[in-house]
């Protein structure tokens, strides 16, 4: 018997209870976890449990402030996070006010990209967090350049299959195909607000009232765009490649801290 | 009413073999007594078959080929007596600490609990051997009945009621514990086992023996009516170990506190306790340095947070431990006591000269465990960083008892790592990036701008804070009737907030100024202009202190050329970063300080 008709027969003795048995089995989908940025989470679902994603920009390009809204996000619903701090560059005070529960963050402070790896490798391997995030991003890119690229084939394979969103942030994308979601950012301007005028009548910016940023969709292996809130909006496809841009803004946290103080003293 | 006795014979010498295993299939003594004077004391089956004896000199007994001779050690009896007590504890709660190696045990209500008495006494002598003691056990219908079936019988022994004389009856009469005087006039009278001896009259008796030869008669029959007398245990849990030869390397070391945490662990295992705190301290050989007072070298040594000092001033430096469990050295100030973490080793008329040295640390554990070799990890760990300066004497290792972690499991409770394993991963990445760069941002209650410090991580801890802050809220909610949208907005996070990257330290800049703004910066090898600026925002604090901070806080979007901006870390990275727009230059929010103390200018960090 040919192996075509073979494979026809077993199909079809196999047909009521596995509909393809010889096509290879697609991966089950990805648990998806809402950045905070609802932008982001609407451009590309949110970001995958499990996968490593990695954001990369320049220096000023919003990734911190992407970092801080998923670590927010995160430990509002009281799961624990960790964040590798490469260079030791992170603002507790900062995180705070912008509604991180520092109480739930592992923090660890390291001064070289080797302590950091190393740091990121046990806390995946000792796992349970909602998050662990390794920033490398003030560290020199010839440095992290330099990262063999089995030591991210590693890290996907550790952070694989468990309920870990694996982020890593850098100024320029390292991981190649081990990252699963790759986002560029950029700035795109600073706001400022003008509440006084000068004596020739000419207004001067005085306050820093946000920074925009734009979000490039790199790499995506899932479908992006499903949901709102990105808890369902992350299902298995092929490599979409495909530039796929957003806008988003960030405000400075003491923005928001007056207008609640300002809400509160007039209730 | 029945009673359970447990008899370890041989006590002196399990003790020793209860430290150390290794011994029991090796023929093997116990030597006691002050030189020249020393002789044997305890031996094993193979030491006799050797020919070694009780009473034996030092000098006898090492001329026997392949003999293991060690010193009796009291420490090691009472970790051992203590081990007992546990045991018998983790059966009843009423016992009677009758001798050091004999504990009686009141069984009233427990034979439904575990099956019969037989089967009860069997798992006392399983549970024993767990403890590493070869122990003999018996049931009887009162305390002295069991006890001397437990002395005088292999094993496990259960009485029966009816049949307890005819079971004690094959005892010799020197299970009871006779004196000289009544041993020799018995023997006289050809009375050589119990049974013989209940089969004498009881008037007779009491006529020539008195009033104790009744109550031998009454211990021959079995028929002792003593109350029991309970004795409440303390809570303490501490094992020692002496060393024949000085250890110092870390692996046979780790054998070892391995070895002391199994039992400390198992102990706790019987009380049905864990521990969150263990402390460790080791004696140091004294080296020739230390003893010719040579101690320039080390006259600050310090182990990291632990402390070497001499034993006999051992209270005054065990540093108090910080927030984060380890030990601290500079706590010994307020005390008014030496410096901390310094050897003393200065001549006192007080110490002999001959006083060890002393390694000690207190490992804190923020929940409560009792498995062994998580426990080992972590000691290895802190070993690795904080090696001793001489080899090991003598280790002593205690556990502060606490309640067990209950925790269920739930398909609805937030992510969060296994508190064991958590402990090991913060003590493996401590081990390299510093222990004080490890744990979970605490802000300072402070003014200060970036004030924080690095606490320990405790999830668990934050998840009962944030259930008790919670609870309020919740209430109040439900009483003012608050729309849940509403309770949502107002306490959720704030999104997208911009972030701050902070340069440590701060990096010096030149600023040009025009119209008292800054108008051009340079910072990291090069110049840029300064777009649009926010400030001055002025701050101080702490003038009451050493310490004091005034300055002024500039938020600047800076703008520089991409070729020449590549000489420090932070600028280079703007520029390599920034893809190459139109204008190829790149450009970004930065916080800029002046300090007006001096009038230097630091960029802080930039919005990221």
């Amino acid at each position: 018997m040919k192996t075509s008709a073979l494979r026809a027969q077993l199909e079809k003795s196999l047909g009521s209870i596995i509909p393809a048995p010889f096509s290879p089995r697609r991966p089950a989908p990805a648990e998806m976890v809402a950045s905070g940025i609802p932008e982001i989470d609407h451009l590309t679902g949110g970001l995958p449990r499990g996968y490593l994603t990695e954001i990369s920009g320049p220096i000023g390009s919003g990734r911190t402030s992407l970092l801080i809204s998923l670590l927010s996000a995160l430990t509002k619903r009281e799961e624990s996070c960790a964040l590798v701090d490469g260079r030791d560059s992170f603002d507790p005070c900062g995180a705070e006010e912008a509604g991180v529960a520092l109480g739930r963050l592992l923090l660890v402070r390291c001064n070289n990209i080797e302590q950091a790896l190393r740091a990121a490798d046990l806390l995946l391997h000792g796992g349970g967090f909602g998050l662990v995030a390794l920033d490398l991003s003030d560290l020199p890119i010839a440095s992290v350049r330099r990262v063999p690229l089995n030591v991210w084939f590693r890290f996907r394979r550790m952070v694989e299959n468990t309920p870990t969103v694996f982020m890593l942030l850098e100024q320029e994308s390292c991981a190649k195909t081990c990252a699963s979601l790759v986002l560029r950012l950029e700035m795109k301007m600073a706001r400022w607000r003008s509440i006084l005028k000068s004596s020739d009548g000419n207004s001067q910016p005085t306050l820093l009232s946000g920074l925009q940023f734009n979000a490039e969709v790199m790499r995506c292996r899932f479908e992006c765009g499903k949901s709102d809130d990105g808890r369902a909006g992350g299902s298995a496809s092929g490599d979409s490649s495909e530039g796929t841009r957003c806008s988003f803004e960030s405000k400075p946290a003491w923005i928001e801290l007056t207008k609640k103080r300002r809400k509160n003293s007039e209730a | 009413m029945p009673f359970a006795c447990i008899h370890v014979p041989n006590f002196i010498l399990q003790a020793a073999l209860r430290i150390e295993p290794g011994l029991r299939t090796r023929p093997a003594g116990i030597l006691d007594g002050i030189p020249p004077f020393v002789t044997v004391i305890a031996k094993n089956k193979k030491a006799g078959s050797l020919g070694l004896q009780i009473g034996m000199t030092k000098s006898q007994a090492e001329q026997i080929q392949g003999l293991q001779l060690r010193r009796r050690s009291i420490e090691h009896e009472a970790a051992a007596h203590a081990a007992l007590v546990d045991l018998a504890l983790s059966f009843s709660p009423r016992i009677e600490e009758t001798a050091a190696d004999t504990i009686i045990l009141d069984l009233e209500g427990l034979a439904q609990l575990f099956g019969g008495f037989e089967k009860l006494a069997q798992r006392l002598g399983w549970r024993a051997k767990k403890f590493g003691l070869s122990a003999q056990v018996a049931v009887g219908s009162n305390p002295e009945a069991a006890q001397l079936a437990a002395r005088g019988f292999a094993g496990v022994t259960v009485l029966a009621p009816d049949e307890e004389t005819e079971c004690l009856g094959s005892l010799p009469i020197t299970a009871l514990n006779l004196s000289l005087e009544i041993r020799e006039t018995l023997e006289r009278w050809g009375v050589r086992t119990c049974q013989a001896l209940a089969a004498l009259p009881v008037a007779q008796l009491s006529e020539r023996l008195g009033q104790e030869g009744v109550r031998l008669q009454e211990l021959a029959r079995g028929a002792s009516g003593r109350a029991l007398i309970p004795t409440i245990a303390a809570m303490e849990f501490e094992e020692a170990m002496e060393l024949d030869t000085a250890v110092s390397e870390l692996e046979p070391l780790s054998f070892l506190l391995g070895r002391l945490l199994d039992q400390l662990c198992e102990r706790l295992s019987a009380r049905a306790l864990a521990t969150n705190e263990i402390r460790l301290k080791m004696e140091l050989e004294r080296g020739e340095e230390e003893i010719f007072g040579i101690a320039e070298k080390h006259q600050n040594l310090v182990y990291g947070q632990s402390t070497l000092a001499d034993s006999s001033s051992r209270r005054e430096t065990v540093a108090p431990r910080d927030d984060t469990g380890w030990n601290r050295g500079d706590t010994d100030k307020q005390n008014g006591a030496r410096p901390p973490g310094r050897v003393d080793l200065r001549p006192d008329s007080t110490k002999s000269d001959a006083a060890p040295l002393i390694y000690e640390h207190a490992l804190r554990l923020p929940l409560a465990m009792r498995d062994s070799k998580a426990l080992l990890r972590l000691w290895r760990l802190h070993l690795e960083s904080h090696p001793p300066a001489s080899p090991i004497v003598k280790i002593t290792m205690a556990a502060e008892p606490a309640k067990i972690r209950f925790a269920q499991s739930g398909l609805f409770v937030p992510l969060s790592p296994d508190p064991e394993k958590l402990e090991i991963t913060m003590a493996r990445t401590g081990h390299f990036v510093g222990a004080a760069n490890i744990g979970s941002p605490e802000l300072l209650d402070t003014h200060r701008p970036l004030s924080f410090r690095v606490a320990r991580f405790n999830p668990l801890e934050a998840s009962s804070s944030a259930n008790d802050s919670a609870e309020p809220s919740v209430s109040s909610e439900f009483s003012l009737g608050v729309s849940s949208k509403i309770s949502s907005v107002g306490s959720g996070p704030l999104l997208s907030a911009t972030a701050l990257r902070v340069f440590r330290p701060a990096i010096p800049a030149r600023v040009e100024a025009r119209d008292n703004a800054p108008a051009r910066v340079y910072f990291g090898g090069v110049w840029g202009d300064v777009m649009a600026a926010s400030g001055p925002w002025r701050s101080s604090g702490d003038w009451w202190t050493e310490d004091p901070w005034n300055q002024d806080e500039w938020d600047l979007e800076i703008e520089f050329p991409v070729p020449a901006a590549k000489e420090t870390n932070a600028f280079s990275h703007t520029a390599k970063g920034t893809p190459k727009t139109e204008s190829a230059r790149a450009h970004g929010v930065y916080r800029i300080v002046r300090e007006s103390a001096g009038g230097n200018w630091f960029v802080r960090g930039v919005y990221d």
